[in-house]
């Protein structure tokens, strides 16, 4: 299992060909109290880059990206109800949408942890 | 002698702490319910007539079935629900509104009175022409005050708001490249634009490209003709603009701009600057809307309605939306159809009927009372009134950039750093304080915005006792009071209002408890 | 200058503490050749007296709705409007406010918005309503848009009934929106006949919008379009011209309404020549976030005292910028607000009698036109307004009843003047201001007219 992350604070859990995506804490705390969460449809597919799920803060708004190209195999349905736990557990129970990958040679162009860690690091 | 009766000194001191009161009334303040829950059946607040039972129905049995769920209300309890909810608003005829880019001013009655005539109040838009010559007349005497004062050839009057004017100012951009077989896909905004800027233009198919800002607060003339191209269609530029500052440069951005094939859309939010001394005209620009609610003192009304005319250059003018009024011999005439056109290739309809008719006569009656001296003092007065502002706080608070500025003065949240006190919690003193915040957090482009507004209409008294209160809260919130602060407001009818819980779980109408109205399956 | 509370003395004495030696310091970024040499041409300032004249000169050269036997409507109708109306909304805290952006000092403006949202859903049968959009027109092209986004689809069909301006502004958004490849299916009018949409409906439409009453006055059942266009993924768009009519007529969200549009106008605001108007603005919960406009909202304070602020507007420009669902900004805030009080003062019992009276006032004057010779009288069912066929072209008509001083409807032709067809209609609306009187003089006007 890796952790791979984007420019736009998404990350990615690859397991088994299949990445579990949200968004990373830090871009989660920027949003502040995430109001609303729209999900993809299960069975769509993005190219890496597509907007794929908008998430809403009461003062801001911001499109999730797919990190890599592939199909929608599921989506964190409890997020509907609670959009909290993006919040509460960004890198957990606040994630958004499962991608079966079309090509894993894509997360190549991905950051680690350690990568991003100093990539905010230097937004700040 | 009458040693009877009520004491008349003023006794002991308020306790500290006040008593919670058994009503959930303050005083004055009274604590009021919705409609919904004050209302019964078996009340009501007109008194109509029985209908007549020897009327046969030609409803075709359309009626409706069940009832609506509306609550029955006696009209005292009608007045005396909405003079409740009218105490909870904080309004200019109360007291400082300085909200940056809103131009909160002096609303006159006389405005009110005019627009109530009958003549004007009491006639319908479809009226035969001949019966409305004294509406059309006022509508073209409006254009002539418009088109005077910015130096434009023609003007749409019928936009309803300052947006609508944008999309209509856009439209005829693009109807006048189309009629010229020019397909362009690009409109510049600077990044200080206000948010219908570009929610205007891509709502009408345009890319929006955003222009970088200078160090000085103003659009980067380097940059900007690096941007522009043989697809720009337009730039979108507020002058003066969202920082309150005159673009230096105006001159040859507009240049730029037509040289590259392009129009100039001014936002004329901020004219109220400018009036009388500036005429956008002389300036390049094609097209402008003018908020009538802003700079024409028509009331904003708890947000509306608004008005807000187009005024076009010779380029734009042919393209203006139906309708339009037209001198014919010693009357007027009113365009409505293609058809009647001459020469004038209109780009279509934007609204029902020919604009705020209510609007125009309140923004004429404001114009007529000022005349042509009064405007450009009003003008003069506004700017002097926020460079006042700005000089007597920009040593204790942050001025983003050098004076000096025009109608609004901006400051940034700098001189709260290290205090814990934000831009919001400083706004919420302020209403502590019996004052409106001004605009905060816009413009976008510096942090923790405050963009302060006082418009003319305060005196000299009016901003020096504000002067004093803004010193007086930055230097608590500098001496490490966060407490009073963070709690703000403590005298407002609600603390801090929940937005989050707001916007994640929303209710947007009442429904009876246990007994939910009808509503669409 | 009344309105200008600076005197010459206060003026020097700021300029001394900004620093600058006179005004025109200030104005000192402002390009040289750009700078006003002269004043602007335009008269000086004048006193209330005197702008008061003038006004009231070019006021007195129209002629006062009221003052006169009236039965136009086509959009925008003349009711009585209760004293209390007009006195509350000049109330300086609702007059002189701006939008509420600080909720705290603004309840009275969230709250009444929150009570006007609620009394439309209730009148249109929705779930929810926005908090106002400019007028009916716009609101109608608002609509058309949502709908576009909900479907994701491109096509929408527009009733012929539908009134020719609220057409026109629709077809003005589809020709200069963003998508190129939206379309719209423009119905011609039918008049006293039913129109066949349900067979326009597929795949591909988007969207369904018929008005009711239609241009023409009809009203119809709308159930099973509403059906059919649900079978095909299509919504049920109704526009609703007169709100009055909500008061008697089977509720559009009954009828299987996704989106009501409507005119507010008739209700609490005066006819002023075509605005300041509301749009009103009702569809179902699940929609509400593709939905464009304000909302209000209902909360609760640190203190745990209920409140209302504004809400979900991530939806709207300032925050999405170019990716709004709208680029609307103000509403028609006063305008909901003597909506607001109108309907409360009338709630059940008198918006359902005022209604009543509505048809009433329009079967009474019906019954008047129809024996007069070359007056037929072509709507079948109707609320407060219908259609006649006249031996004459209406236009003449109109000018000559005018001139006999009687403002007696609206002729098609000038909503429609390149359909031959309808040049012989004329549009009349009688509502419970007009007495019996006024429907004497306007039939005993009529037949002289057409003899």
């Amino acid at each position: 299992m890796t952790v791979k992350y984007t420019e736009d604070h998404e990350w990615a859990r690859v397991e088994g060909g299949e990445a579990t995506v949200g968004i990373s804490p830090y871009a989660a705390e920027q949003l502040g109290d995430v109001v609303y969460v729209e999900l993809p449809e299960v069975g769509k597919t993005f190219k890496a880059g597509d907007e794929a799920a908008t998430v809403e803060s009461v003062k801001a708004a911001s499109e999730v990206y797919a990190p890599v190209s592939g199909e929608i195999i599921a989506v964190n349905d409890a997020l509907e109800g609670n959009p909290a736990l993006v919040n509460e557990s960004a890198d957990g129970d606040g994630w958004f949408f499962k991608i079966k990958l079309a090509d894993e040679g894509e997360l190549a162009k991905l950051m680690n942890e350690a990568a991003y860690k100093d990539f905010v690091a230097g937004l700040e | 002698m009458n040693r009877q009766g009520r004491p008349t000194s003023a006794g002991a001191p308020s306790p500290s702490a006040a008593p919670e009161t058994f009503s959930g009334n303050k005083g004055l303040e009274q604590d009021e319910p919705l409609l919904f829950e004050i209302g019964r059946d078996g009340i009501c607040g007109v008194d109509l007539p029985a209908p007549d039972k020897g009327i046969v129905s030609r409803l075709g049995g359309l009626e409706r079935d069940g009832a609506i769920g509306l609550p029955g209300v006696s009209e005292p309890e009608v007045v005396r629900h909405f003079v409740r909810l009218s105490q909870k608003n904080y309004a200019i005829d109360l007291g400082v509104y300085p909200l940056g880019s809103c131009t909160m001013k002096h609303n006159p009655r006389l405005n009110e009175k005019m627009a109530r005539l009958p003549g004007f109040g009491d006639i319908h838009p479809l009226q035969p022409v001949s019966t409305v010559q004294g509406a059309l007349e006022l509508m073209e005497e409006l254009a002539h005050w418009l088109t005077t004062i910015t130096s434009m050839p023609g003007v749409a009057l019928s936009p309803k708001a300052g947006a609508h004017g944008e999309l209509c100012g856009l439209i005829a951009i693009r109807a006048a490249l189309e009629a010229k077989g020019d397909k362009r896909s690009r409109v510049l905004v600077p990044e200080s634009a206000h948010g219908t800027n570009p929610a205007t233009a891509a709502a009408i198919g345009y890319e929006v490209d955003e222009i970088p800002a200078t160090a000085d607060g103003r659009v980067d003339l380097a940059a900007y003709r690096e941007k522009l191209g043989p697809d720009v269609a337009a730039i979108m530029l507020t002058n003066p603009n969202t920082c309150g500052l005159f673009e230096r440069d105006i001159i040859e951005i507009a240049e730029a701009t037509h040289d590259a094939g392009g129009y100039f859309y001014c936002d004329g939010a901020n004219l109220n600057a400018i009036m009388g001394r500036v005429r956008p005209g002389d300036l390049g620009v094609d097209a402008m809307h003018i908020n009538l609610h802003k700079t024409f003192s028509t009331p904003h009304g708890g947000g509306g309605p608004g008005a807000g005319p187009v005024v076009l250059s010779e380029a734009l003018a042919p393209f203006a939306p139906l309708p339009f009024v037209r001198r014919a011999g010693d009357g007027f005439e009113l365009v409505e159809d293609e058809s009647q056109t001459k020469g004038e290739n209109p780009f279509g309809r934007l609204v029902a009927f020919h604009g705020q008719m209510g609007m125009f006569v309140r923004a004429l009656s404001y114009m007529m009372s000022h005349g042509g001296d009064g405007l450009r003092q009003a003008a003069e007065d506004a700017v002097l009134n926020a460079n006042y502002i700005l000089a007597s706080l920009k040593d204790v608070m942050s001025a983003s950039f050098e004076g000096p500025c025009m109608h609004e003065a901006l400051f940034d949240d700098k001189f709260l750093d290290g205090t814990g006190v934000t831009t919001l919690d400083f706004a919420k003193a302020m209403i502590d304080e019996g004052y409106h915040p001004m605009t905060m957090y816009f413009p976008l482009v510096v942090h923790g915005a405050m963009l302060i507004e006082p418009t003319e209409s305060e005196s000299k008294e009016s901003l020096d006792r504000f002067i004093r209160t803004m010193r007086g809260l930055t230097e608590q919130a500098k001496a490490g009071d966060k407490t009073r602060f963070e709690g703000a407001p403590y005298f407002a009818p609600r603390a801090r209002l929940d937005e989050t819980g707001a916007a994640r779980k929303p209710v947007l109408r009442y429904t009876q408890p246990q007994q939910p109205a009808e509503a669409a399956e | 200058m009344r309105y200008l509370p600076l005197t010459p003395a206060d003026r020097a004495n700021m300029l001394d503490v900004i620093g600058a030696g006179g005004i025109d310091e200030l104005f000192k970024d402002v390009p040289q050749a750009a700078r006003l040499k002269s004043p602007v041409d335009l008269p000086n300032h004048a006193g209330e007296l005197e702008v008061e004249r003038r006004l009231s000169a070019m006021a007195a050269k129209n002629v006062a709705a009221g003052s006169v036997p009236f039965f136009i409507g086509a959009g925008a109708y003349r009711h009585h409007v209760p004293a209390t109306v007009d006195h509350l909304i000049q109330r300086s805290e609702f007059l002189t406010a701006y939008t509420p952006y600080q909720p705290e000092i603004s309840q009275g403006t969230t709250q009444a918005l929150f009570e006007f949202q609620t009394q439309v859903a209730l009148m249109t049968g929705m779930e929810v309503a926005n908090a106002s959009m400019y007028d009916g027109s716009t609101a109608c092209s608002e609509a058309v848009l949502m709908a576009f986004r909900i479907t994701k689809r491109k096509k929408a069909i527009l009733s012929g009934g539908l009134h020719p301006h609220y057409r026109a502004v629709v077809e003005t958004m589809e020709r200069f929106d963003a998508d190129a490849d939206n379309e719209l299916v423009v119905c011609p009018p039918v008049i006293g006949g039913a129109e066949d949409l349900i067979g326009k409906i597929d795949d591909t439409t988007a969207c369904v919008v018929v008005q009711n009453p239609g241009f023409f006055g009809d009203i119809q059942d709308l159930s099973a379009l509403g059906r059919a266009a649900h079978e095909k993924g299509a919504l049920l768009i109704v526009v609703v011209p007169e709100a009055v009519s909500l008061g008697l007529l089977k509720s559009p969200g009954a009828m299987g309404a996704d989106i009501v549009v409507g005119e507010g106008q008739s209700i609490g605001n005066a006819l002023s020549f075509g605005g300041p108007y509301l749009g009103l603005f009702a569809t179902r919960q699940k929609y509400v976030r593709q939905m464009p406009g304000r909302l209000s909202g209902e909360t609760v304070d640190a203190n745990g005292k209920r409140g209302y602020v504004l809400t979900l507007s991530t939806r709207e420009q300032h925050i999405r910028r170019e990716k709004a669902t709208s680029n609307i900004c103000t509403n028609s805030g006063l305008c909901c607000l003597a909506f607001t009080i109108h309907m409360a003062l009338l709630g059940e019992e008198g918006f359902t009698r005022l209604a009543k009276l509505n048809h009433e006032s329009a079967v009474k004057t019906a019954e008047a036109l129809e024996g007069i010779p070359g007056v037929d009288v072509l709507t079948p069912s109707f609320f407060n307004e219908f259609t006649v066929r006249l031996a004459n072209p209406a236009g003449e008509v109109v000018e000559a009843l005018a001139g006999k001083g009687v403002l007696g409807g609206v002729p098609a032709s000038r909503l429609m003047p390149d359909n031959d067809s309808v040049a012989d209609l004329l549009i009349v609306a009688s509502t419970e201001t007009n007495t019996d009187a006024d429907r004497a003089a306007f039939a005993a006007a009529l037949r002289e007219v057409l003899q």
